[in-house]
């Protein structure tokens, strides 16, 4: 029996009239001192299925057992009580932009009725193990992401949680710096002997501290095992790509014809908001895909897109205009075909 | 200039000014900033999502604010005599001061509570916390610049609603503003009254932003 059963677990989100199953007949279990890796493309359902073990999601149907209580049976006030001992982190950090490094620790301690000290002095232990000593006073601010995300891990460990998840915790990180955050959770797993769920979009991240791994491919965990043997010898398609971790690289194709192909580039702000789509909608005239590609430029995630624009040069010129206002990069990638 | 007389006048009417927008900030805070806090909470994707009690106060606060205030000033007048035993004077402006200002104040709030990260209120629900917890410790704190923004702009709206309530015998500067250079010609008080309103008006606003970016430790 596993610290973390999960049973027949179905999750569905209705939008727009439409029913999305985010999560179908998962199960899963998780023992006690893994780290247990949860991967898939962006949209199968992954950050669903973590967020149902603290119950920040309730399924619709099926069953989650943390150290065989079963989730579903709790009030809410015993739930909270609970999520004492589940600490999770975030790809954003989610820092209280508003409080010091120090007081960020404390504040798990201080929801659960901790008196200062004690929780300032536990604190420090924390933030002695994740390196942050000196800086207890200085505000989210004016810290790196990585060190961001390591005053998170403070945070999320002031409880002495049985469990961390970590929900894409690396992805907003360079690699060196990716590096240390996952050395530091492999440290933690075999100091605290805490277990950990590492939810990734990234085969590396498994491959460097997981033991086991679960694949999710829209809604459905496809393939799971020891994470040498899924690596050696995957059974699905989806855990081959996700292996081969191929760049994707997509030569526009010549035969689509237009006169017009400029490039875009999203950087991680810009891409919260779908612009193609707000483009093509605006203008009332489709835009021409030729191209989509992601890549790491100096540890930020950049998204490169080749647009074939329509052939009216008024539109062109009002559609590069309404792309630059979004705060993208635009530039022209050849006129004529 | 002036006589020792309008001096003193003057000076009542500063301190009448400042007693009216003061205690009407205080207490439209003291119902707009919980009204506020449950148009937060309660809209879609709140803490606690309930469509009815929001569309009701949500509904309430569109009514009140669409009422002109000088309309307001009028139709308040039964409870405002009801309440405080009279309709003109310093105190009495105060009444519907504060109706007006309430909603505005809880839309100030709610709109500054929304711009609250929902991935750090996560992260609170995922440490354990209650809504209440929630609301005290992480929305309140980390809006607390906007909040203090949305204050200073109440005050100064506040000051303004103020000196308008004299046009009915409101007291303050506003009263001195109509009944000496409206009614009586005599532009040099009004436009000494105009200036003084200015004056007030730049001290809270210079103050308010001040302390504003002086709590935020977003960028430092």
């Amino acid at each position: 029996m596993g610290i973390i059963e999960i049973r027949n677990l179905t999750k569905k989100f209705e939008a727009g009239g439409h029913v999305i199953t985010a999560l179908n007949d998962v199960n899963l279990s998780i023992k006690k001192g893994e780290i247990y890796g949860i991967i898939g493309m962006s949209g199968a359902g992954k950050s669903t299925l973590v967020r149902t073990i603290n119950y920040l999601e309730i399924p619709n149907e099926g069953r989650v057992l943390i150290d065989d209580v079963d989730l579903s049976k709790l009030t809410e006030k015993e739930l909270r009580i609970k999520r004492r001992d589940i600490g999770m982190i975030f790809q954003g950090f989610n820092l209280l932009e508003q409080r010091n490094v120090i007081d960020n620790v404390c504040f798990p301690l201080e929801i659960a009725g901790m008196s200062r000290k004690k929780a300032r002095a536990k604190a420090r232990e924390l933030l002695e193990t994740v390196n942050l000593a000196d800086k207890e006073k200085v505000y989210p601010s004016q810290l790196s992401g990585g060190q961001k995300q390591r005053v998170a891990i403070a945070r999320a460990l002031a409880t002495n949680p049985g469990i961390l998840l970590c929900d894409e915790a690396t992805s907003a990180l360079d690699p060196q710096t990716t590096e240390s955050i996952l050395s530091l959770l492999k440290e933690i797993n075999e100091k605290l002997d805490i277990t950990i769920v590492v939810i990734t979009h990234q085969m590396s991240v498994i491959t460097d501290i997981c033991t086991r791994v679960a694949i999710i491919e829209n809604g459905r965990l496809v393939e799971e095992g020891p994470v040498e043997e899924v690596f050696d010898s995957p059974k699905t398609d989806i855990a081959r790509e996700l292996i081969a971790n191929k760049q994707n690289t997509y030569s526009p194709v010549e035969s689509l014809k237009s006169n017009k192909v400029i490039r875009i580039v999203f950087s991680e702000n810009s891409s919260f908001e779908p612009v193609v789509a707000n483009l093509i909608l605006k203008f009332n005239t489709p835009v021409n895909i030729m191209g989509a590609d992601t890549r790491n430029v100096g540890g930020k995630a950049k998204g490169e897109m080749l647009l074939g624009l329509p052939d009216d040069e008024d539109i062109q010129r009002s559609m590069i205009a309404y792309l630059k206002d979004r705060g993208l990069s635009v530039s022209e990638v050849r006129e004529g075909v | 200039m002036f006589d020792q007389k309008i001096v003193g006048m003057l000076l009542e009417g500063i301190r009448d000014t400042l007693y009216m927008t003061l205690v009407s900030t205080l207490l439209g805070y003291a119902v707009g900033l919980p009204l506020g806090i449950v148009l937060n909470v309660t809209r879609t994707g709140g803490l606690k999502p309930n469509r009815v009690v929001y569309r009701i106060l949500d509904i309430f606060c569109n009514i009140i604010r669409s009422v002109p205030f000088l309309i307001l000033l009028i139709l308040l007048i039964p409870f405002t005599r009801a309440l405080v035993g009279q309709s003109y004077g310093s105190t009495a402006t105060i009444v519907p001061l504060v109706v007006c200002a309430a909603p505005y104040i809880a839309r100030m709030v709610e709109s500054a509570l929304n711009e609250v990260d929902p991935g750090v209120i996560e992260a609170a629900r995922a440490m354990g916390a209650s809504n209440m917890q929630i609301i005290l410790k992480v929305l309140m704190v980390e809006a607390k610049t906007s909040l203090v923004t949305g204050a200073t702009i109440t005050t100064g709206v506040l000051l303004g609603y103020s000196a308008m309530s004299g046009t009915v015998g409101g007291g303050g500067l506003g009263d001195i503003a109509v009944r000496y250079g409206y009614y009586r010609w005599q532009t040099d008080i009004m436009i000494v009254t105009v200036a003084l309103l200015i004056i007030i008006f730049q001290i809270i606003q210079n103050l308010g932003m001040k302390l504003a970016t002086g709590i935020d430790h977003r960028k430092k």
